[in-house]
Parts: C-alpha cells; structure tokens; sequence
C-alpha cells in the first residue's frame, strides 16, 4: 500500500500526486516511469516520474484525467493509499553535456520532461525550453521550468491566451530559422506533436529523442502490447524504451494501435460517470 | 478377481454449460469415486510409474492409501516430493509421463494418477487435512528466489522446510508465473493457486512482489544481501512471426490475450478496468496448450473461435485432453493452413489473415511430418482478432541485466548440468529461463534439484 501524502489539483483537466514509495524514490532517474494499480480491480497504468523526495521516501506524478482510471486517481485524496506502485521502469534518459538541448513538452508531457531538463542543466547544458498547452488555464510547471532548468523559456498556448499564439514546432522552427545551434532535441507529448518535430529535426540533421506513450499491461516486457517499429524491428517500450531516436520510430503505426481500446474506454469512463455523478464533484 | 480395464470416468460440465463462465471444467473425483478408482492399482513391485514422474512421486503408496480411505496420508506421501498438488494434477501432461508408463495401461486404461492426486489436494483443501509443521529456521544461509512460478515456489519451499531464510521476488502483482497469468482458471482456478501458495506464507518465506530484479532491483543488490540465487524467470517473452500486419489493431500475443483475460479479469469488463477489445471471430495461430487456451477463452468471451495449424490435429503438441475439450466446446481446427500476411482495412482494424494450404512431408528434427507450404494455394479468412500462439522465449530483463550470467543464443541461461550453477559464482537457474517453455512438472523439477544442489554449495 502507497499511500497519497500530498495532492494538488493544477487545474481542470491536470493533478499532481506526491505518494509514498521508498524502494522507487530510492532509484528512479529522469526518463523513467512508474506503474500503479489503484485497487483489486484496477488496471496497470504508467505514469512518469515528474518529482522526487528521497528522505521523505516519496515520488510525485502529474497526471491528466483521461478515461476512467485517471478519472478515478483524481477522487483520490491524501491519506487515501494506491495498492501497487511498481518502478523504476524502462531506461532512464542519458544525461550527459551535449551542448545546447531544446526540451519539449506537450501538454501532460512537460510535467514529464521537467525532470530530463533539470539533470540535462544540472550536468552544464544550455536547456531551451518549449512548452506547449491548449490554453491559458491549462498551463503547469512555468515556474519550476523557469526556476530550476531553463536557460531560455517558451510557453506556447494553441488559442493564444497565454505566451505565444501557436504550437511548440512553431518556436522549434523560429530557432532554427534564427541559426540557434541545437545539439539534441528531447521531446514528450501527444505522438503527433512528436512526428511533426521529428520530420523538422530530420531535416536538419538534429539529433532527436522522444518518450513513446504506447499502451501498455505488464510493464515488464512479457505481452507485447506496447511494442513500436523502431527502424523496421519490432521493440517494446516498457523496457527498450520508452525513449528512442524519434527518426527512427513509425509514428503511424503508435497512433492507430493507441486507439485500439477507444470503445472500452469511453464505455468504462460514461459507466463510471453515471455512477459517480453527484457524489464527488 | 482381474482388475477392471476402464477408469472411472471423471464428472465433467458439460459444453453448452462451461462455456458461458470460466469456471472450472472437470468437477473431481468424489470420494467413492476415487477410492474406486484406487482400487484398480496393480500396486506394482517395479513400480515403473514413479520414475514417469519427474518429481517421483512415491504414486503406488500414495493410491493405495486412497483406496484405503486414508486422505491424510496420501497427502502427506505426495507432499513428501510434490508441494502443489492441486496444480499438477490439474496441468501435468499425464499421459506422456507417469500414466504412459502404467503397468495398467498394457490391458486397459491405466490409472488416472493425475485426477487421483488432483482428488487428494482437493479433498485436503476442503476439509482442512493439512498441517503445517513449525520449522525451525536454524540455518544462517540466505536465499534469494527470482521468480514466483512452479519452479521458484518448488525450490522456495524446500529450502524453508530445511530451516532456511527464503526471500522470493516476483516482477508482477501476483505470485504464481504462468499459473495465474497464463493458465486460464476454466483449467486451474485461482482460489486452488492461491490455496498452494499459502503454503509458503505458513512457511514464512517473504514474497516481495512488484520487484523486478534486473528492473528496478539489481542482481549484485541480490548478491550482496543473500548467500545464493535461483533464478527461475521462466520463458515470457512473446514470439511474434514477422508478418505484415501484425501490428494492426485486434492483433495478441497469446500472453497479452491470457493475462488481460486471466491476471486482469477483462472477461469482467468493466467491472475490472482492464478492457479486451469485442470479439466476433478469432483466429488463433497455433497448436499447443498456450493456443487451446487462448481459443477457449475466445470460445467463452462469445466468439467464434478457430486454431489455425500448419500441420493436422494429430500432430499438435497440446494435450489430448485440451484438443478434445477444445472441440466439444466449439473451437473449430482449420489445419494444414499457414498465414502469409494478416489483412487490416482502412482503420487499422484486422479483417483476415491471408493463409496458404500446405501438405505434410518427412519428419523433422521434432519427429513430426513438416509442413510444406504449398505455392499459389493462398486464400483468405475473415477474423477480427488474431492472437499469435506460436511460442515464448526466455525474457531477457533479467539476463541482459545481469553481467556474468551467459545466456544461449535464444536466450537460455547457461548452466552447468552438475551443479545446476549459472556463469556466476553463487547464481543458480532453472525452470522454462533454462529449458525455454516447457512443463510446470518440469520446471518443479527443476526447482527441486537446484535446491539440493545450491544446499551442497552452501555447506560445503
Ligand atoms: C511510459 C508512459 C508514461 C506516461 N506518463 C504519464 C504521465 O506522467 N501523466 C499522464 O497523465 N499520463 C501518462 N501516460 C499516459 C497514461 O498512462 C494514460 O493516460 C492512462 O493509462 C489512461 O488511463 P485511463 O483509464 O484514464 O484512460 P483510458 O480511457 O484507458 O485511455 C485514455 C487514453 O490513454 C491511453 N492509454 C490507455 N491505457 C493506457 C495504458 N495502459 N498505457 C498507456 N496509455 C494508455 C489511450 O491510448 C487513450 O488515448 C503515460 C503513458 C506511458 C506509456
Ligand atoms: C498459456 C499456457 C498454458 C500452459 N499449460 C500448461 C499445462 O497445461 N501443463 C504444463 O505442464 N505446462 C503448461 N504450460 C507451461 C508451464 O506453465 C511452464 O512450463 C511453467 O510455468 C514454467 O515455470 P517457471 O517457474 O520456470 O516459470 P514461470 O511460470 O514463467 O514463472 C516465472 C516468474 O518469474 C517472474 N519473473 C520474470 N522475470 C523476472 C525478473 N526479472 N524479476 C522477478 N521476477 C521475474 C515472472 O513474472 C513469473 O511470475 C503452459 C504455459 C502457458 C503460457
Ligand atoms: S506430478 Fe504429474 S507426473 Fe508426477 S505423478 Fe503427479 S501427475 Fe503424474
Ligand atoms: S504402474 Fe500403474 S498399476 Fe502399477 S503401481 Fe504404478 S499406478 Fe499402479
Ligand atoms: S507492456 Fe507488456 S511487454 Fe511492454
């Protein structure tokens, strides 16, 4: 049992978890993620580690309400406990000097590279970084961002409500008209964001790593439903991943097989609404 | 007075009942029934059932007990060698082991030992026979299991009857292996799992579960804390077969079908979160017992359900009994068929498999005819879900993870037949990591043997 010592709701859509885990906080590096399974009927689901307090024994999560899984962690409060948290899984991000790296996240994703920003500063990087929400409201992490790893910071907003009007690839592109010299591209979020700044990056000849988000059951490399085409071979992202070369990766493929449970998924989530309608709003 | 040629028949659910629920399929042996069915032992002096067992079970002791009315000892002589057996009397391949061997067998059926040892277990279970000695842990050696399956749980509980301190990492959220995320509980229901494993609860060895070694606990970690390892990860990596349209939707490795199914309960969708994608007709390729199991769960989640199988039935290496529970259940076989592509539509979506007809020739390695794919015999058959069944390998987490342990080729980690010992000082393995995917029986021997050997090594 894990229990749930801090939460703070961000906003609509976005919630930050702190939960205890000792054996994992011991360990996790930036990059990598962890499973949890809420309760006996619960599904396996990853999360990356955004945050961790290895005293207190303690690791944080931001998560987005997506289906009924998420929806569920979100009436969750602290003191309440999450029956398996299972982690450090997949292979951390390589931190080493590079240069200047541009860090990019996508909505749910910047909580995600917030981490890989930090080490990649910590370790004597010039870190650009973008950061990309639908609007205003859903904005998180700007301060830490801006406190703790980025030498240069973009917010982009797709309406315009906040920071600049547009996507991230928008500022990717204006950088590199400007003749900004980027030595690696880390990017997480929605996999088109990551295929449109792999075929930009592709042209430029920059290196560019993404984290893949594929469904994923046991996290342990024994099923298969996560598995990616990585340069024509098949891998799995729970442990080859989940970061690869982003010039590498079908990202045609990830986004048909991500939707192969949309049905069950929206079914699950309307029946969990009905039956928790007007009693935890 | 000659002993009676046909076995008792076993109480079975029938077809149209079993297949709208994943309860189990074979009720058991009453206690008559089994006493009955005793009876029919020769009670052998060479006795040559005992060495088909790969645990050596002492079996004509054990039935004669039972013929005599003595559950408790029959237990108690089977649990000398054998510590679930609720589980191998359930899963053995019988007839290729102790009952192939039955003196029996040469003028009628021989013993049904499997059910009979099944009965046992069963009627101990239910009416609390079992007592658990309290054991004196006076060794100052500990021991480290990697692996919760048959063969863990196997060597686990011999080094905690000998006074040892066990510690046994499991990567997922239950203990078991392939027993609880493969084997589907029509075959062998949870509760008799759960009830077997317990065992080694009441033998106080310490299950960590959600520890992934190799993942997220180092095997020098391992090293350090524990005076010897047996490693028994078993073989769960998925084989997949190159095919185009693999990755399309509605696309399963047999393990990801059975653990969504059996581990997550997505037959109980959605009053488990985990989903499973709505079946209309699957297509299984496949023959072995992974195959028959994933084409009854499709029987049983409302589909139509085909094994598609390049050789004929006779060859499959499933068991007789899963091929015939399997047919009565509605499984159809298309035989001397192999895919050459899976078909998708415009979403993604699989639609079919496009298969070629093939002919049987000389035998293989395997002793089997092979299959010879027949040119422009190409045909199509409409599926919406395919699940691949065609093998597991050793999962490499562990061994790629594990500096100093050499693995084969494929992935089987290297051991010396002597000592059971690994390319490592003090790091023992065993079960499907070594063999690649075979028997619970097996693996449980090998649990066995690694226990003794790895006691050996410690005092010297
Ligand atoms: C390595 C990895 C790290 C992740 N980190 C985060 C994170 O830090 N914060 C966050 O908000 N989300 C993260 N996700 C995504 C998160 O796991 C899913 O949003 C979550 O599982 C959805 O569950 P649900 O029941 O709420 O929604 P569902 O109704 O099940 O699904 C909604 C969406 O989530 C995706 N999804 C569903 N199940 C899974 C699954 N088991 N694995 C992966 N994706 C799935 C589906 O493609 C679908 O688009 C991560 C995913 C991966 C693979
Ligand atoms: C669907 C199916 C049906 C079968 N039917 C039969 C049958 O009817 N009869 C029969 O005799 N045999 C059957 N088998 C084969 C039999 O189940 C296996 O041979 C047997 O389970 C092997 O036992 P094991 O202990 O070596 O490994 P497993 O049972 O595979 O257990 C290995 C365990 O190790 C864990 N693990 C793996 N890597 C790590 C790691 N790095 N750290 C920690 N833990 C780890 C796994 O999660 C797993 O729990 C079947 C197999 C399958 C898949
Ligand atoms: S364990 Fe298997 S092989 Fe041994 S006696 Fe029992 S059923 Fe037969
Ligand atoms: S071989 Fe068959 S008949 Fe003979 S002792 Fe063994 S079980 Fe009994
Ligand atoms: S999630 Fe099962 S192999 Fe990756």
């Amino acid at each position: 049992m894990h229990e749930i010592v801090e939460k703070e709701r961000l906003n609509e859509e976005m919630t930050r978890i702190e939960v205890k885990a000792p054996l994992v906080a011991d360990k996790i590096k930036p990059g990598q993620f962890i499973v949890i399974r809420m309760h006996e009927k619960g599904e396996r689901i990853p999360l990356t580690f955004y945050k961790k307090d290895e005293d207190k024994g303690t690791i944080q999560m931001i998560f987005q309400k997506m289906g009924k899984s998420t929806h569920e962690l979100d009436t969750y409060e602290e003191g309440d406990e999450i029956l398996d948290v299972v982690g450090p899984m997949g292979t951390a991000a390589e931190i080493e000097e590079y240069g200047t790296v541009v860090c990019i996240g996508g909505g749910v994703g910047t909580p995600e590279v917030f981490p890989v920003a930090k080490a990649l500063r910590n370790v004597g990087n010039e870190v650009i970084v973008i950061s990309g929400f639908r609007t205003e409201d859903l904005v998180v992490c700007e301060n830490e961002l801006d406190k703790d790893c980025a030498n240069e910071l973009y917010i982009t907003t797709d309406d315009g409500t906040y920071g600049r009007e547009g996507f991230t690839t928008d500022v990717l592109e204006e950088l590199i008209d400007q003749g900004t010299d980027i030595d690696l591209i880390h990017a997480v979020g929605p996999p088109i964001m990551m295929k449109v700044i792999a075929g930009i990056t592709e042209e430029h000849d920059i290196p560019t790593r993404v984290s893949l988000n594929s469904i994923m059951l046991d996290a342990t490399g024994m099923c298969g439903s996560c598995r990616v085409e990585i340069d024509g071979e098949m891998k799995l992202a729970c442990v080859d991943g989940p970061e690869f070369d982003a010039h590498k990766v079908n990202f045609e493929e990830l986004m048909e097989r991500i939707t192969m449970f949309e049905e069950q998924e929206e079914e699950a989530l309307e029946n969990w609404k009905e039956e928790h309608e007007g009693c935890c709003g | 007075m000659s002993p009676e040629e046909d076995r008792i028949p076993v109480p079975e659910r029938g077809p149209e009942e079993r297949t709208d629920d994943f309860d189990e399929v074979p009720l058991g042996y009453s206690p008559e029934q089994a006493m009955e069915e005793s009876e029919r032992c020769l009670e052998c002096a060479k006795s040559p059932c005992i060495g088909g067992c790969p645990v050596e079970i002492d079996i004509p002791n054990f039935v004669k007990a039972i013929a005599e009315g003595e559950f408790k000892e029959a237990l108690e002589i089977i649990k000398d060698t054998n510590i679930i057996p609720a589980i191998t009397g359930r899963v053995c391949p019988q007839e290729e082991q102790c009952e192939e061997v039955c003196v029996m067998g040469n003028v009628g059926d021989p013993i049904n030992i499997g059910k009979l040892e099944r009965f046992v277990a069963d009627y101990a279970r239910e009416n609390n026979l079992e007592e658990v000695p309290e054991i004196e842990k006076n060794k100052d050696f500990e021991v480290a299991i990697v692996g919760s399956g048959p063969s863990g749980v196997t060597c686990a509980a011999l080094f905690a009857q000998n006074g040892y301190d066990v510690t046994m990492f499991e990567a997922l959220h239950e203990p078991g292996g392939v027993l609880k995320y493969g084997i589907p509980e029509f075959r062998l229901p949870n509760e008799v799992i759960d009830h077997e494993l317990e065992y080694l609860d009441e033998l106080h060895v310490d299950i960590r579960l959600n520890r992934i070694v190799g993942q997220n606990i180092e095997l020098e970690e391992l090293e350090e804390d524990f005076d010897a390892i047996y490693v028994a990860t078993g073989a769960g990596s998925p084989r997949f077969l190159g095919l185009e349209g693999e990755d399309l939707k509605g696309v399963y490795s047999a393990n990801e079908f059975l653990t969504r199914i059996n581990l997550m309960k997505a037959y109980k969708f959605p009053e488990y979160d985990t989903p499973i994608t709505d079946m209309e007709k699957v297509g299984v390729i496949g023959a072995g017992n992974v195959a028959m199991d994933a084409a009854r769960c499709a029987i049983r989640m409302g589909a139509d359900s085909h094994i598609l199988y390049r050789r004929t039935t006779e060859w499959s290496p499933a068991r007789d009994e899963e091929i015939e529970h399997a047919k009565q259940e509605g499984v159809t076989f298309d035989t001397l068929c192999n895919p050459k592509r899976i078909i998708g539509d415009k979403d993604g979506w699989v639609k079919g498999i496009e298969l070629f007809e093939c002919e049987l020739e000389e035998p293989d390695d395997s002793g089997r005819p092979s299959p010879k794919v027949l040119e422009d015999t190409e045909h199509k058959k409409d599926f919406d879900t395919v699940v691949i069944a065609i093998g597991q390998e050793p999962n490499k987490v562990f061994y790629e993870n594990a500096p100093g342990v050499e693995v084969k080729e494929w992935g089987g980690i290297i051991i010396d037949d002597e000592n059971r010992m690994t390319t490592k000082e003090g790091v023992f393995a065993g079960g499907d990591a070594v063999s690649g995917a075979a028997t619970v029986i097996l693996a449980m021997g090998d649990g066995r043997k690694a226990a003794q050997n790895i006691m050996n090594y410690l005092e010297g």
